[in-house]
This record gives C-alpha cells, sequence and structure tokens, in this order.
C-alpha cells in the first residue's frame, strides 16, 4: 500500500453522485444542428477551414490549430455547414463567441481514418502530433491543451504521471461511469502516455467513493505498471495540485508548474480521448456529460456529440424546465450559470447541473464577518480567507498579494463553509481582475516610459552629433580662413565675427545688391531659436540638477555654449538694426529699443528745425505712403479670400487714411496760400 | 423564463452564523446551572436583563445606523455578549449596573467601531472591565456560595436587581482574593482553615469551572472554534502557575489546579478568549494569543489589584491581535518556509 499524504483544508459537501448514475451511458444522439464555438480549449482560438454550404463528413478538419498553445476543431458527424458566426456561447459573462454551425444529415459518414494500433512505432513528436491535431483539450473542465501539457522540456524527467480520476466534485459522474465501463480504454490509453514519456510511476487517483471504477480499472491494469490508488474522499482533491500532494507529498511551486516537481497530470477523459485518437485515428468528437439535478426527471450520463444545443441534450433526459431557475455547466462547487439553455455543449462540460429551488436554493443575504476561521480550516491552498475578504473589501491590493491571492484555486470551499453566506470567492475574482488589469496598466506606463526615456536619449545624441557636425565645420571654415587672410585675422572670436558678418551684409545692402528685410528675418529667427535652444537647455541642466545626474557639467557647458551663441545673434542682429550699420562702439545705445527712442529724437530735433510747411510735406508724404501700402495689403487681402473682419479693418483703416491724407493736403496749400 | 445568473459555488454549507451564536449561548447552559446552584437565582436575573437591555441597545444602534433592525437582531451577537457578561458579574447587582455594563459593550465596544465583526475589543470584556474601574465596590461583592450561608430566593434575587435598596445581601472574600492576600499561611493550612475552599479550588468555582469546560468541550466538539488558543491559554496559565507554585508556601501564587479551576479560567478560556473577531486568526496566530493570555491572567492575579485577570488579559491582547497576524501568516501551498498543518 502506498503512502497518501493529505492536504490541508477541504470539505466535505453532501455528493449528490447517486443520481446520475442509476444506468449506463446512453447516447444522445444526432440533434439537427450543431454549435460548434472556435474557442473550446485554453488559447488561442482555432481557425476556419470550411466555408458556409460546404460539405463536411465526420472527423474532417474544420478549424485549425493557431499557434502552440492551441487545438483544431472537427466535424462531429457529417452535414453542411450552414454559418460561420457569433453565437452565444456557454460563459460564465454570457458572451458571443465565433462558432462553426453545421447542419446534420443524420447520416454519421466518416472521413478516412488512419488507426494506428501498433502506437510503439511512433517517434515521440510524431506521438504528440496525433494528440494534438486530435484536438484533445483536458477534459476535466479547464480544458488545457492535451499536447502542450504533454510535451517535456528537453532534460526534465518525468518521474510520475498521474492519472486524474478524483472527480471530487458533487454531482459530476461522467469520470466515475467512464472508469466503470470503459476502463480498458482508459489503461490503452495511458500506456501510450508511458511510451511518450517514460515516467518513473503511473498512479491513476480516484476517491475512495468510486469502489466500482476503482475494481474496474484495477481489473484492466493488471499486469502492467500501473497503480491505482484510492484515498479518502475530501472536496478539492481533485484539484491538480491537491491530488500532487495526495499521491507524492510534494506541492507544486507557486506559479510553477506540476512538471517543475517532476510530475504530469492527466485527466481519464482526456487520456481515453488519446487512445482513440492515437489506436482508432479519431479526433475528439464527443464526450461524456452528466445530466442531473432535480429539474430532470432521468438524470443520468451520456455520450454526446460536441456543439449539442445543452437544451436538446436535456430534453433527452427529462428537462422540466419550470422547476429550474439556474442551469449550471459544471458542478455546484466551481460551476458556471449558463445565461440560456440553447448554448452548446463544449470540450469540457462534464455536467449540466439543473438544480430545482429546494436543492440549490437561491443565496441569502451575506451577514458580517465574524473572523470565525472555518474558511482558513477549509482552505486547501492555506490562505487566509477572511483576511483576504478583509483587504479585497478596502482594496488593499498589496496587502492581497502579500496573502498570495493569487494561490487561490477559486474552489469555493471556503464561501461553502462560510456561515454568514459571504460570496468570497466573487471577492479575490474581483480583486484578482483588478490587480491584472492595475499590473497591465502599470506595464503600459513603463513601456512609455521606456519609450520616452529612449527618446530623449535619441534626440540628445542627435543633438550632440549636429554640435559635433557644426564643429567641425566651423573649425574647418576657421582654417581656411586663416589659410586665406593670413595669421593676422586668425584669432577673432565668435561674436566679433558675427558682427563683422552683419557688417558686410550691411555694406552690401547699402551697395543696393542685397535683400535687407530677408536678412533682418534670418537673424531674428536665429536669435529666436537660439533663445529656445537655450531655454530647454537650462530646463535640463535643472533637471539633472536635480535629479543629481552625472551629466550636469556636460550639460553647464552646453548651455554656456548657447547664452554666447545668443549673444552672438542678438549683437549680430543689432548692428544689422543700427542706422549706421556701425560695429557697436563705447557710447552707442546698447539695445534696440534704445537705438529706436534716439533715432526718434534725433527725428524730432530734426522736426524742429524744420519750417511748419516742410514738416506738413513730409507728413503728407507719409501718409500718402501708408495709404498705398494699405490699398495694396487690401487688395491682397480681398485676392486671397481673407476674413471677413480683417477686410472690414483693413476698410476703415484706409477710410481714416484718405481723410488725413485730403486733411493734410488742405491745410498745405492754405500754408502755401499764405 | 430567464435563466438565474449567480458565481460559483451554487451549494452552501450548513453552518450559519446565527447558528454559530446559538450553540454558543447553548454551550453556557451547563456553567449556569451550576453557577445557579451555587450562588441562587441572582445568575439568572443578571443574564435576563442584560439580554433585555443588550437587545434594547441593538435594535437602538441598527435603527441609528439604518440598518435592517430584524435582519441584524436574528444574528444573536447581542445575546452572546449580554449572556457573557451577566455571567461575569456578580449576582445580585443592581439593574442600572447591568444596564451601564450592557450598553457599553453593545453601543461602545460594538457598534461604535461597525457593529459585529468591526470590533477590535470583546465587547463584554470592554464592558465588564467599564464598570470593574467605574464601581469597584459593586463589582466585587459577590455572595457567598451555597454552604457557607443561606442563599436568597427568587424574590430576593429580584428585589436585589430592581429595588437595590431594600436589598440586604451578604458578601465574602473570593478564594483568589484570599489566596492574593495571605502571607503568613501554607497554603495547606488556608485550605484546611478557610471554608471558602473546595476539595482543589473555591468552593463552588470548582464546579463552575468544570461546568464551563463541559460546555467549550463540546463547542470544540462541534466544530464552532479550534482548540487552539483556549489550550494555549489553560497550558500556560499552568505552565506560569506551577513554575511560581513554589510546594504551597505562605508566598506561592497557588498551584496550576487552583488557577484552572479559579474565578473565570474556563470561562474565559472557551467563551472569551475564543470570540473569533477580537482574536488572531490563524493558527499560529491563535497559539500566541491564547498563550500570551494565560501567562498575563497570571501575572496580573497574582501581582495585580483586581479579583480576576481575564478581562484585562484579553483586552491587551486584543489590542496585539492584529500585531501577531502580521507575524503568523501561514505558509500557503506551494510556497517556501515553514510547513503550517492544523
Amino acid at each position: 500500500m502506498r503512502k497518501i499524504f493529505d492536504f490541508h483544508g477541504g470539505i466535505h459537501p453532501p455528493e449528490n453522485k447517486h443520481q446520475s448514475l442509476g444506468g449506463p451511458i446512453r447516447d444522445a444522439g444526432i440533434p439537427p444542428e450543431l454549435v460548434l464555438p472556435l474557442s473550446q480549449h485554453i488559447g488561442a482560438p482555432a481557425k476556419p477551414v470550411v466555408a458556409v454550404g460546404e460539405r463536411v463528413r465526420k472527423g474532417q478538419l474544420i478549424a485549425a490549430a493557431s499557434g502552440a498553445v492551441s487545438v483544431p476543431l472537427h466535424a462531429p458527424t457529417s452535414g453542411t455547414i450552414a454559418a460561420l458566426e457569433d453565437r452565444l456561447i456557454a460563459h460564465p459573462s454570457g458572451l458571443c463567441a465565433p462558432c462553426i454551425v453545421i447542419t446534420t444529415d443524420g447520416r454519421d459518414e466518416w472521413i478516412e481514418l488512419e488507426p494506428t494500433p501498433d502506437y510503439r512505432a511512433l517517434a515521440p513528436q510524431e506521438l504528440l502530433a496525433r494528440i494534438r491535431n486530435a484536438g484533445i483539450a483536458g477534459m476535466g473542465g479547464a480544458g488545457f491543451p492535451a499536447a502542450v501539457k504533454l510535451s517535456t522540456r528537453p532534460g526534465s524527467s518525468v518521474a510520475t504521471l498521474i492519472i486524474n480520476g478524483t472527480e471530487c466534485e458533487p454531482y459530476i459522474t461522467a469520470d466515475d461511469i467512464l472508469m466503470r465501463e470503459q476502463p480498458d480504454r482508459i489503461v490503452e490509453g495511458v500506456k501510450i502516455l508511458m511510451h511518450l514519456l517514460q515516467p518513473g510511476e503511473v498512479l491513476i487517483g480516484v476517491e475512495d467513493n468510486k469502489p466500482e471504477a476503482i475494481a474496474a480499472l484495477s481489473a484492466a491494469a493488471a499486469g502492467c505498471a500501473i497503480e491505482v490508488v484510492s484515498f479518502p474522499t475530501k472536496y478539492p482533491s481533485g484539484g491538480e495540485k491537491q491530488l500532487i500532494e495526495i499521491l507524492t507529498g510534494k506541492q507544486v511551486p507557486s506559479g510553477g508548474l506540476p512538471l517543475d516537481v517532476g510530475v504530469i497530470c492527466q485527466n481519464v477523459g482526456s487520456v481515453a480521448a488519446i487512445h482513440d485518437a492515437v489506436v482508432l485515428g479519431r479526433p475528439l468528437l464527443s464526450r461524456i456529460t452528466t445530466v442531473t439535478g432535480e429539474a430532470v426527471r432521468e438524470p443520468g450520463n451520456f455520450h454526446v456529440l460536441l456543439g449539442t444545443p445543452m437544451n436538446y441534450l436535456l430534453a433527452r433526459a427529462g428537462y422540466q424546465p419550470d422547476r429550474n431557475r439556474r442551469l449550471i455547466m459544471g458542478g455546484p462547487m466551481m460551476g458556471f450559470t449558463v445565461p440560456d439553455a440553447r448554448v452548446p455543449i463544449v470540450k469540457t462540460t462534464n455536467c449540466l447541473l439543473a438544480p430545482s429551488d429546494a436543492e440549490l436554493p437561491a443565496p441569502s443575504p451575506a451577514q458580517a464577518c465574524i473572523r470565525c476561521g472555518l474558511c482558513a480550516q477549509a482552505c486547501p491552498a492555506s490562505l487566509l480567507p477572511q483576511q483576504l475578504f478583509w483587504f479585497a473589501q478596502a482594496r488593499e491590493f498589496d496587502k492581497l498579494e502579500r496573502h498570495n491571492l493569487f494561490d487561490c484555486i477559486e474552489c469555493g470551499a471556503c464561501s461553502w463553509a462560510c456561515p454568514s453566506a459571504i460570496p468570497l470567492v466573487q471577492y479575490y475574482r474581483a480583486s484578482k481582475a483588478e490587480i491584472l488589469e492595475l499590473r497591465r496598466e502599470h506595464a503600459r506606463a513603463e513601456q512609455s516610459r521606456a519609450r520616452f526615456e529612449a527618446r530623449q536619449q535619441r534626440i540628445e545624441r542627435e543633438e550632440a552629433a549636429r554640435e559635433a557636425r557644426r564643429a567641425a565645420r566651423k573649425q574647418a571654415a576657421q582654417q581656411r580662413a586663416q589659410t586665406e587672410a593670413g595669421a593676422g585675422a586668425g584669432d577673432e572670436d565668435p561674436i566679433q565675427a558675427a558682427i563683422d558678418r552683419a557688417r558686410a551684409k550691411k555694406a552690401a545692402q547699402q551697395a543696393g545688391s542685397s535683400d535687407a528685410s530677408g536678412e533682418r528675418d534670418k537673424l531674428e529667427k536665429a536669435v529666436v531659436t537660439t533663445r529656445t535652444r537655450l531655454d530647454t537647455a537650462s530646463a535640463k541642466l535643472q533637471q539633472a540638477r536635480d535629479e543629481g545626474s552625472d551629466l550636469v557639467e556636460a550639460l553647464q557647458l552646453g548651455v554656456d555654449k548657447t547664452r554666447a551663441k545668443l549673444e552672438a545673434a542678438e549683437r549680430a542682429l543689432q548692428a544689422f538694426a543700427s542706422p549706421e550699420g556701425s560695429a557697436p562702439q563705447a557710447g552707442e545705445p546698447a539695445d534696440a529699443a534704445a537705438a529706436a527712442i534716439a533715432r526718434a529724437q534725433a527725428a524730432r530735433a530734426q522736426a524742429v528745425t524744420m519750417d511748419p510747411a516742410e514738416k506738413a510735406r513730409s507728413q503728407l508724404e507719409g501718409l500718402e505712403q501708408r495709404l498705398e501700402k494699405t490699398r495694396a495689403r487690401l487688395a491682397q487681402g480681398r485676392s486671397s479670400g481673407e476674413e471677413e473682419k480683417i477686410i472690414v479693418a483693413l476698410e476703415a483703416t484706409l477710410a481714416r487714411l484718405e481723410q488725413q491724407v485730403s486733411a493734410t493736403r488742405d491745410q498745405l496749400t492754405a500754408m502755401e496760400r499764405s | 423564463m430567464a435563466l438565474l445568473r449567480v458565481t460559483s459555488p451554487h451549494a452552501h454549507g450548513p453552518m450559519s452564523t446565527p447558528r454559530v451564536m446559538q450553540q454558543v449561548l447553548l454551550a453556557t447552559v451547563p456553567g449556569v446551572i451550576v453557577l445557579t446552584h451555587f450562588f441562587g437565582f441572582g445568575v439568572l436575573v443578571n443574564i435576563a436583563w442584560a439580554c433585555v437591555v443588550a437587545l434594547a441597545c441593538e435594535a437602538l444602534a441598527l435603527a441609528l445606523r439604518r440598518r435592517p433592525v430584524a435582519f441584524y437582531l436574528k444574528d444573536c451577537s447581542a445575546l452572546v455578549t449580554a449572556t457573557l457578561l451577566a455571567i461575569a458579574l456578580p449576582p445580585y447587582s443592581p439593574w442600572w449596573l447591568i444596564a451601564v455594563g450592557t450598553a457599553c459593550a453593545i453601543l461602545l465596544a460594538k457598534h461604535l467601531y461597525g457593529g459585529l465583526g468591526y470590533n477590535p475589543f470583546n465587547p463584554a470584556m470592554v464592558g465588564y472591565v467599564i464598570l470593574l474601574i467605574s464601581f469597584p465596590v459593586q463589582m466585587t461583592a459577590w455572595t457567598p456560595p451555597r454552604g457557607l450561608g443561606e442563599l436568597p430566593g427568587i424574590v430576593d434575587a429580584l428585589q436585589a436587581c430592581f429595588w437595590p435598596a431594600r436589598f440586604d445581601g451578604t458578601t465574602m472574600a473570593t478564594p483568589l482574593d484570599i489566596v492574593r492576600q495571605n502571607s503568613s499561611l501554607l497554603l495547606a493550612d488556608l485550605y484546611a482553615r478557610t471554608p471558602q475552599f473546595g476539595r482543589w479550588a473555591g468552593l463552588g468555582w470548582e464546579w463552575v469551572n468544570l461546568a464551563f469546560l463541559a460546555g467549550g468541550a463540546w463547542l470544540l466538539y462541534r466544530r464552532i472554534f479550534s482548540w487552539h488558543a483556549p489550550v494555549a491559554m489553560l497550558a500556560s496559565l499552568s505552565l506560569f502557575a506551577a513554575i511560581f507554585y513554589d510546594g504551597g508556601s505562605s508566598a506561592s501564587g497557588g498551584s496550576p489546579l487552583f488557577h484552572l479551576l479559579s474565578g473565570a479560567t474556563m470561562f474565559g478560556a472557551f467563551f472569551i478568549v475564543t470570540d473569533p473577531v477580537t482574536s488572531a486568526v490563524s493558527v499560529r496566530g491563535r497559539l500566541v494569543y491564547g498563550a500570551m493570555i494565560g501567562a498575563l491572567v497570571y501575572i496580573i492575579r497574582v501581582r495585580g489589584n483586581y479579583p480576576d485577570a481575564v478581562a484585562f488579559a484579553v483586552l491587551i491582547m486584543n489590542f496585539a491581535a492584529p500585531f501577531i497576524d502580521n507575524y503568523t501568516q501561514p505558509r500557503s501551498y506551494g510556497h517556501q518556509g515553514r510547513r503550517e498543518d492544523s
């Protein structure tokens, strides 16, 4: 006898399994329409490979696996593809999802199958490919692709292969009846896995409330290295992690895989399907589903085609809709309610539970948590559900994570035990979803921060490269200047050089050869851009100082350089703007405004010396010039379709100027007359 | 008809909070019977009057807080608080003493903190300590047990409660007081000479404690609470008593058996320390919590000035419970570290 280990916690809910064990497996038959969701497993949905109107035969591939963690889908019977569309599926949220709809023809015509009774001749990779191509996803309820679970990493060896026949959830008997009626299929399937994985030992774990199944399996496994192990009934001993602990005493590390402790687990239903896939060449087309609950007259187990609408199956068991207010896919502990009885049976539908109200009464209102600790005594993951509840209510996510919320397997034992009827699992699900969303947001923020920093660095790099090119050009120019002008002109500073350039330009302009206003614009632009650059550089320097970055010195150097450049540009502009076009000298007004004032004063002084007639004449001249300009502007505005109010304003200005011109002219004639 | 949409699990166990509370009430019955046997009907009058006041206060607080009154009254938690407080009070206490204590327990200790489940301190013990500090004379007036004097009848008991001026009772020092104040006699002599002592501890008290032990054992059997906190408390109290027993000299603090069967030891261990709301939550946490209470009970009994120590010890450890929780989180499945089995 092997040593059996115990796991922490667990509960003993009423089993309610006898109701559905009254008779053998019944065949549910072929419904007129099959609805096959593309996603009946964990992973990427399958991709349809058939078109609407196409005739398909039983076993024909209708959707191919897309990606490593995905499984294909096959036509469960012969018929015609009626639609590829979104249909309501069995999902806790009542989602619609893409489905392939087949109108069956009742003929049940098979494709050519490729049986391989001698699977030992196949290479492991070939075996895995067959399991994968048969579309087998974990049939215990989770729906993880079987082939993915069976692919061991190179170098890792499987010490223990565990076949899960526990079926600890109340009401469900699909695995039990399979083990009773078809133990040979299971044992043959296990032998295939033994050939594939070469495990150190093989254990089939069955709870001790299924003596018939244990006897049947033991008889079928007699003479081979497969041990059927029974252990005390306790929910949730069929959880993968719990079963591993029961049979091996080892715990799967948090966040790890069973393979980390040298274990691979498969459900008995999946193993039987693997047998069919390899030995008979048949893909996964049907499963055994328990239909039970007080709202069905003849509860039992059915051999049912995938895609069969639930109401079709329920009708076979004598469903009484008026007695049933919630329809549960799965068991009473972990199953979920389906939104509508028309949703299809999928690969993971191990049970349809149609309870009466008296059987599973509606949840009573939650009372206060008195921290009695019954939940902690029930928790199979050794968590503190009452503390998790407390933190979940307060949305203290860090504390939730520190109390290992993510090790919760949502088995529902805590909620079952809670005397205050608090829906604990619901709080944990909601908190998990919120934490995952926060993590995603955090990851997004991290990514954009990294992107921003990379961009900043790139800009700085480019700036530095430009600076280097500029410096190189300048040096080259200086060298050229030196070689051209000899040693004398060699060591002038950039400011003086700029002034000289401006002066030269001015001279050229005075000679009438240059476009003065264009040059002025250019200089002004240079001042503006240099100032902006100085501002950014100073900001960056400040930031670097605040952060204590070691770039401070380099940045300081850059800022100094830019400031010098700004000064140069300003002086150049000023030099250009000064009326004499002379270089700034001692006593000369320092800035443009002062220069303008000085000019205005000079003009006034001159005006005082003028006689009134002359003054009026010059005034008239000025006015006429402005008038001319305004007219031109107005014409331009009209032709280019300028805004209405600008045109109106220009017209007003024009009228005023005309008035002034005529007034001044009158004045002048009067003066000249006198 | 639209199908109901609810999340799993769909099944629920048989236990409910009102049932937990009712079973705790039921478990006090043996203790109350023995108390009544030794101290008379005053015990029952205490309990009845405290329950009336507690229900009134609870209803008032719930109404003020705009909670469904009937729904929360049905959880029976107010009755448990009232019963536990009334058991701790001296029999034949005046009505106002009981009313003040119960009102403080329900209104101050429970509803001011948010009601059932949110109170950091044991409400019954808060009520008891407030009374003990405010009205020490009334709170230390224990009638002599059956065998040491005439027990008042039921009419006298009602009069003592509701017309205290016309009640003329006798009081007597409790065995715990006698042992603490003893400085001249060996314990064996003290037992022989003082009529308040019985076979192992105080006359009557030893049976009261055994009755509460029986009630607690039944609760354990019913899995209303786990054994960890009460057993840890009794063990550490015995350990301290054994260490300082010194063979029963005149300076002895009393034998372990004396401490286990005196005062409120068993009542405290199974009905006060086990209050889940105010205790530590994990298995290891409850061991630490119970052991610390046991140690404090011994220290306060022997070195303190109050008749008993359970209330103070429990309140002090109520403070410490969140701290203990922080350091005694169990190792979850698949995590490294200490394995914790219950």
